[in-house]
């Protein structure tokens, strides 16, 4: 999101909450919860209590982590895979671009408890920023998280995900779900539908030092628009926290090419593949890189890119979009340039005339700059579930 | 009338991410018919669907989520989202592949 997204966003939720006394809490500011992230929202709220007149007590939740820190809990013997990761090693911890443990809802309990009006967190599961304010006041786990996890996005646990948002309303043996949109609808199919979102296991979720078990849950229409639900179980275990990492992945440089050429068309695989070859054989003889110096992606959009396409089909076009990673922006360029004249004729059979391809821009390449992936799929053992994650507070406004 | 095809069964499958390492997959057949025919078809298996996207197959999970009619597909990625070779950032369009697979004993 855009600074002037999240400020539209806190201009309204902020009178209001101070209005009511209803605490704000966000989770994963700036999407990947980096500390950064959170400042920049603070900053933000900052400037509408000072724009507006008001103040409040924010509350700031940091869950970046040194890499030196994780080592130690390595070296204890504290961090185990999540499949289908292996253990981890030293190296990758120190590869890691950043990491963050995502916070559960002890760190938001104690950021209620110390009074604030606005909780800003960095990483946070989604479940935990809801799940908070009712374990808080004691309501059992299992309603609070299974609540929690159905309100996560808004509006896909109803009939209209159009429509906005769900109020949830908790209580000790279970919980009501209904859309905030009067035309909407919750359904029990809705609702229990939403337990599969972005969640490998149906049946099951699993949150710091929490498993909640669906499998006995039930989904019961109290009405057009409201369900009630009721009968999940919650298991605690020992308290372990999710770590999220990314590494530095190397510099792309991309480049795209529309053909429409019927003739390469029908023979677009055989095409690639001799495309590749060349490519591959320029590259090593003039520039002297090997396989393992790079990588480079021919990637046919339109022809089986993201699916094979059924045989015998011939596409009326192809994008064919080629992406070369190296460790530095100018290597990534330099092999792309080179294979330049290869994207503006290469012929899909010996002897055929030259054919020219469409190209879209012109300089043909855009660097894409630094690409990072996912490389920690892990969980920590602490011995306090709030450890990983550090809280600042301060009076904002006037 | 023969059908062959999974995606002209009555049928809506979407697919996600679960997390930066693993895909999942969900099948809401349109009715309990739906549902069984497929289940009981055997085309949604652990070594089929890991053949199909390359993944370890005894990693693959499939579950059976009787009440909304739906077989669920979990499977690790291919490649880590963020990957230089990954595709498709948010797994948005793996279920596409499961379109054409055919039910055995309903070739048209």
């Amino acid at each position: 999101m855009t600074d002037a997204a999240i400020q539209r966003d806190l201009l309204q939720m902020i009178p209001a909450q101070l209005e009511r006394g209803i605490p704000l809490i966000i989770g994963s500011c700036g999407t990947c919860g980096s500390n950064q992230g959170v400042d920049n929202v603070a900053t933000i709220c900052r400037s509408i209590l000072k724009e507006l007149g008001l103040s409040a007590r924010i509350a700031k939740i940091y869950s970046e982590q040194e890499p030196a820190e994780i080592e130690t809990y390595l070296k204890r013997g504290a961090v185990a895979p999540l499949a289908p990761m292996k253990d981890l090693s030293v190296e990758t911890i120190r590869a890691c671009r950043r990491i963050v443990a995502l916070a559960g809802h002890i760190p938001f309990v104690k950021a209620l408890e110390a009074g604030a009006d606005i909780v800003l967190a960095g990483r946070a599961t989604d479940t935990a920023v809801i799940s908070a304010f009712a374990l808080m006041h004691g309501f059992p786990p299992a309603p609070a998280w299974h609540a929690a996890k159905i309100a996560e996005c808004g509006g896909i646990c109803t009939e209209d995900v159009q429509l906005g948002g769900v109020m949830i309303d908790i209580d000790a043996g279970g919980f009501t779900v209904e859309p905030l949109h009067k035309e909407n609808r919750c359904t029990p199919r809705s609702v229990s539908a939403h337990m599969l979102y972005e969640n490998s296991d149906p049946f099951k979720l699993v949150e710091p030092g929490i498993v909640l078990h669906v499998n006995e849950a039930v989904y019961t229409a109290l009405d057009e628009r409201r369900v009630r639900v009721t009968g999940a179980t919650a298991q605690e275990t020992a308290p372990t926290i999710k770590l999220e990492g990314a590494r530095h992945a190397g510099y792309q440089t991309v480049s795209f090419v529309g053909i429409a050429d019927p003739g390469l068309l029908a023979n677009i695989d055989s095409w690639i593949e001799a495309l590749s070859i060349h490519a591959r054989k320029r590259i090593a003889g003039v520039l002297g890189y090997t396989v393992g110096d790079y990588d480079i992606d021919f990637r046919p959009y339109g022809a089986g890119a993201l699916n094979p396409l059924p045989a015998g089909t011939v596409p009326a076009e192809v994008g064919l979009m080629v992406v070369v990673t190296a460790e530095t922006q100018e290597k990534a360029s330099e092999i792309l340039k080179l294979c330049n004249p290869l994207l503006l004729h290469f012929p899909y059979k010996r002897n055929a005339p030259l054919p020219s391809f469409a190209f879209p821009y012109s300089p043909a390449e855009i660097e894409r700059g630094p690409v990072y992936e996912f490389c920690l799929n892990h969980v920590v053992e602490v011995n306090e579930p709030g450890e990983l994650h550090r809280m600042v507070i301060e009076e904002a406004g006037q | 009338m023969s059908i062959s095809r999974l995606g002209d069964l009555d049928v809506y499958i979407r697919s996600k991410n679960a997390g930066p390492f693993w895909v999942t997959i969900d099948i809401f057949c349109g009715s309990r018919e739906t549902y069984h025919e497929i289940d009981a078809s055997g085309v949604i298996n652990a070594t089929g669907i890991a053949d199909l996207y390359g993944a370890n197959s005894n990693l693959v999970r499939i579950f059976h989520v009787e009440d909304l009619n739906v077989l669920k597909i979990s499977f690790p990625r291919p490649y880590p989202q963020g990957h230089a070779r990954d595709r498709d950032q948010h797994s948005g369009q793996y279920f596409v592949r499961l379109l054409d697979l055919t039910l055995p004993g309903k070739q048209a």
